[in-house]
């Protein structure tokens, strides 16, 4: 498959996300960078994580009109996969892609440390390789995750399993104490209605490899790659019919 | 002309900033301090001389970039 992963000004996870879909996954990584207008020729798009524009004014609010973005935009109308991770989740939701908003973590602080989320939603093209309720370890690095939406969108996102991941225990209970940055209902990742956009805070890109002590997240980026072989075959069958 | 342009979260929203001096302040002895906001203050010069063009042009960028309206509000003075 051919992945893209998009580099903004400030971006400080592509080369990690490249390194997990190329050395580790052997899939083709194409590099875009910010100015690209067009991202002709990809099966999926990343935006990873990072401090785009300094995270100036609010974060990923500068990034979300970088002119690459046009292109992600009509990429993922068109039902292409789009990740947004950590800064990449902020920019989807500045974009619009995503509903919500991000405030500051309820400490203040930068937290950088594993977190467990429940997989919520065990159908989206993210988590096909998850059971349903699975506990993952993964790890935020984010000062900026404390997710807030109106009442009306949440119960939206409730109705219609958009919410993907939530912060929980170890054992997978969803409690007050278990949310890292104050974020509205434990929400760790949510999904758009089309299921093709997922924004999630921790970064499935820093725990692929067993070597390194935890492999969780790559459930994350194999079950995309389930979706795009799936897709790729039907588009095969059809061309011989 | 010039604008000054207040952004601020919007009432109800957690400030956690805004806490945090609010404590800060109460440490200090100020303690008829309350419901602390913190906020952004940006000004800028227009090149628009006419005043309800100049408004429109600030409210439009005021909705597009310089507030998230789903948790910050604006206001602005034009001189």
């Amino acid at each position: 498959m051919n992945i893209g992963v998009v580099t903004f000004p400030g971006s400080n996870c592509d080369h990690d996300c490249q390194y997990v879909l190329a050395d580790v996954l052997g899939q083709t990584v194409q590099m875009a960078w910010h100015k690209e207008t067009s991202l002709n020729g990809l099966d999926a798009i990343i935006l990873p994580g990072g401090f785009s524009y300094g995270d100036y004014l609010r974060t990923g609010a500068i990034a979300r009109f970088s002119p690459v973005m046009g292109a992600v935009k009509e990429f993922a109308s068109a039902g292409g996969l789009v990740l947004g991770i950590c800064n990449g989740f902020q920019i989807l939701l500045e974009a619009g892609l995503l509903p919500g908003a991000m405030l500051r973590n309820r400490s203040l602080s930068f937290i950088c440390k594993d977190v467990y989320v429940r997989v919520e939603n065990a159908a989206t093209a993210f988590t096909g390789r998850c059971e349903p309720a699975q506990v993952l370890k993964i790890p935020i690095a984010h000062a900026d995750g404390n997710y807030y939406t109106d009442d009306v969108t949440l119960s939206q996102l409730k109705a219609t399993a958009q919410v993907v991941f939530r912060y929980c225990t170890p054992d997978g209970e969803v409690t007050p104490e278990a949310n890292p940055n104050g974020s509205l209902d434990n929400i760790a990742g949510i999904v758009n209605v089309k299921g093709n956009v997922l924004g999630m805070m921790p970064h499935p890109e820093r725990c692929v490899e067993d070597m390194l002590g935890n492999d969780a997240g790559r459930l994350i980026f194999m079950s995309m790659l389930d979706v795009l072989k799936k897709a790729s075959q039907n588009i095969k069958m059809v061309s011989t019919i | 002309m010039k604008a000054k342009i207040h952004v601020t979260l919007k009432p109800g929203i957690l400030d956690p900033q805004g806490k945090a001096i609010e404590h800060a302040l109460e440490t200090l002895g100020f303690n008829s301090a309350s419901h602390v906001r913190v906020g952004k203050y940006m000004e800028l010069e227009l090149k628009e001389a006419a005043k309800d063009k100049a408004e429109a042009e600030v409210k439009a960028m005021c909705e597009k970039l310089l507030a998230n309206t789903i948790i910050e509000e604006y206001r602005y003075e034009l001189q």
